[in-house]
């Protein structure tokens, strides 16, 4: 499937976030906005609400130290009991440090797998993107053009008096 | 963006724009490979090769090639072990610690940290998994089911601890060094030219776009990772000193250790990395990167540190006096005055005196002085190590079984290897990889920088003195985003 998209390119991110919030106030949708570096308040301008990635990770984390504190008083005080150093068979302040890390390396993971799932991110030997130079000092914002082309020269002009430096028209096709 | 301060000075200087920084990070990626790191890479190689022959030594011959004896059952190997993961720690410090604490001036140095970490905690890892003596069987370390022999794995022993520590604290640095990387992977990527450039960092790129959406999933990412990874670091160097606190040496059986151990770790790791920095930053001209701000402030940090750790060496003394416990005492009086007196001697001047030299801006500020400070400290912290273990072994509580202990050459040829095998990942990394954080540094460029149209919308009480009309943008443009940080 092939979309058409109006690229209005920036220079400059402070630019850009005003941009984006007069673009969104005169009624146009924003497809997306690539940028070389992350921007803060753009995900306000841009309505994106907060990830709940932080919430996997407390599962993850919690899923972690379960895992942990069962294996180690399922493994010494249940499946092979053994006194070692005088200590109980579920010595739980040993146990501590092996709970710990297996908390942090759960969290970890999860959360980084969980992040290249829900945001695609896989290796890949092409990658289409919408414009080479926004990951170098370009920043873009993409509106998807719909059938319709009638309204591309007025947000041409939209884009223009929002301080684009240029707008380009683009074509992908689905990747 | 950043609120304009008229008192902070700029953390990148040379008045760079985004694509300066894009080129200056991605020319030596870009580039064919110099004859100056061809020569460093041979050097490397060598002593790689040096490596490897010992580790052919002792795994055909045995532990016996080493200089170990009944009495001192651990030397060299776990000096260089706790040596090794001490140093990789400053680059956690470097890219959670200061994450959290907000400093902006670690976006420059820290993917060159990070990589050091890594490399830093392989090489650490060869010297306990190279003294099973069998390190086909390394998977013995772990709670596999008792086909292995009838037990589970002990988990009140610091060592398995430490197993899980060390595997824990590197793959955890491995993940958050390559989110980090993903971003300039993609810029390199859709810069290369020739095709196997163009589909392998394609592939590390793992289909990077920059998207609004992807970066705020990334930014919360990254504070996740550092919020786990602060006391990640702190855990693995605790748990490194309870091999020793946990035990009943006289010498190693206190409780001061894991923070005096932590306190050495980023003590020893800050002056790696300044090393690493110092050289780095010329070979690769990214002075404007790496300025001598960031010099003075890595300075200060080690200067702290290393008199932390000199607080730790009297307090010992001073519970060893205090405790009334001859052993104790012994086992101090020997450290200083004994027959290893001089590896305390250098131990005390390396780590306590020559540091505090930093004090003096001029020092502070001096490149080949830092240079210098920063190989004698790695020096006075490998002898702490030396000091702490062998010191406390070679005389206990049985005098009849006191011994000396002196290296093989193969205990040299290790040590000496894993240097090159550490310094060749590390010219690998640099040839390969983007040295420096592009994305990071980008948003940091306005860091009290007067070079653009500043976005006021967030703080309006706080507007910049400094701001330029921009063409384009209407002069009222509304403003009604809230602070989110």
């Amino acid at each position: 499937m092939t979309k058409r998209f109006a690229l209005g390119v920036f220079d400059d991110e402070d630019v850009l976030l005003h941009a984006i919030e007069n673009v969104r106030a005169a009624g146009v949708k924003i497809y997306d906005v690539f940028t070389p570096f992350p921007i803060h308040g753009i995900d306000d301008a841009l309505g994106i609400e907060r990830s709940r990635l932080p919430i996997a990770a407390f599962f993850y984390g919690l899923c972690g130290l379960s895992f942990a504190l069962w294996m180690q008083i399922y493994m010494l005080g249940f499946d092979w009991p053994m006194i070692i150093g005088g200590k109980p068979h579920i010595a739980l302040p040993a146990f501590i440090p092996v709970s710990f890390e297996l908390t942090v390396l759960f969290t970890c993971h999860g959360m980084a797998i969980t992040f290249f799932i829900i945001t695609s991110m896989y290796p890949k030997p092409k990658v289409h993107v919408m414009d080479v130079r926004s990951t170098d000092d370009k920043f873009v914002m993409a509106i998807e053009l719909k059938d319709d082309t009638s309204n591309l020269g007025q947000l041409t002009q939209l884009l223009r008096d929002n301080g684009a430096s240029e707008v380009n028209e683009k074509e992908m096709t689905k990747n | 963006m950043q609120h304009v301060s008229p008192v902070r000075e700029p953390l990148v200087t040379g008045g760079k724009t985004y694509h300066d920084i894009t080129q200056d990070v991605c020319r030596q990626v870009e580039a064919k490979p110099n004859i100056r790191w061809m020569a460093a890479l041979a050097v490397a190689l060598f002593f790689l090769g040096v490596f490897l022959y010992s580790v052919y030594r002792t795994l055909w011959y045995g532990i016996g090639e080493w200089g170990l004896n009944k009495t001192v059952g651990w030397a060299w190997d776990i000096t260089n072990f706790v040596w090794w993961v001490g140093i990789g720690h400053a680059g956690t410090l470097i890219s959670a610690v200061l994450l959290l604490f907000r400093q902006k001036w670690r976006s420059s140095i820290n993917r060159a940290a990070e990589a050091m970490t890594i490399f830093a905690v392989i090489c650490a890892a060869m010297f306990p998994v190279l003294h099973m003596g069998r390190p086909w069987q390394a998977y013995w370390v772990f709670p596999l089911q008792n086909t292995f022999g009838s037990l589970w794995a002990n988990f009140n022993s610091p060592l398995l601890w430490d197993v899980f520590a060390i595997s824990t604290y590197f793959s955890v640095s491995l993940v958050f060094w390559y989110i980090g990387l993903i971003p300039d992977f993609a810029t390199i990527r859709d810069r290369a030219k020739g095709p196997i450039a163009k589909v392998t960092y394609s592939m590390l790129s793992m289909n990077w776009k920059g998207s609004a959406k992807a970066w705020s999933r990334y930014e919360t990412v990254s504070l996740i990772l550092a919020g786990v990874s602060t006391p990640l670091v702190l855990s693995v160097h605790t748990i490194v000193s309870m091999d020793f606190a946990t035990s009943v040496v006289p010498g190693w059986h206190t409780t001061i250790f894991p923070p005096y151990f932590v306190a050495g770790a980023i003590f020893s790791g800050f002056a790696m990395v300044l090393t690493l920095m110092l050289i780095t930053r010329v070979v690769f001209k990214l002075e404007d990167y790496i300025t001598l701000e960031h010099i003075a402030l890595m300075n200060k940090i080690m200067m702290i540190t290393g008199s932390i750790v000199g607080v730790a060496y009297i307090t010992e003394f001073f519970i060893a006096w205090y405790s009334q416990v001859e052993f104790e005492q012994y086992a101090f009086i020997n450290r200083a005055t004994g027959p290893y007196w001089w590896a305390y001697a250098s131990m005390m001047t390396c780590n306590v005196i020559t540091p505090q030299l930093v004090w003096f801006r001029k020092v502070r500020y001096s490149i080949p002085m830092t240079f210098i400070l920063s190989i004698i400290v790695n020096i006075g912290m490998w002898f702490e190590r030396f000091v702490i273990i062998v010191t406390s072994l070679h005389r206990d509580y049985l005098p009849s079984s006191w011994a000396m202990f002196s290296p093989s050459i193969i205990d040299i040829g290790i040590y000496v290897g894993t240097m090159g095998l550490f310094f060749t990942l590390f010219l690998l990394f640099a040839k390969f990889f983007p040295v420096i954080n592009m994305a990071e540094v980008k948003t940091i460029l306005k860091y009290g920088v007067d070079n653009g149209p500043t976005y006021t919308g967030r703080d309006p009480h706080h507007a910049p003195t400094h701001h330029h009309a921009t063409p384009g943008v209407p002069a009222s443009a509304p403003v009604t985003y809230t602070k989110h940080d």
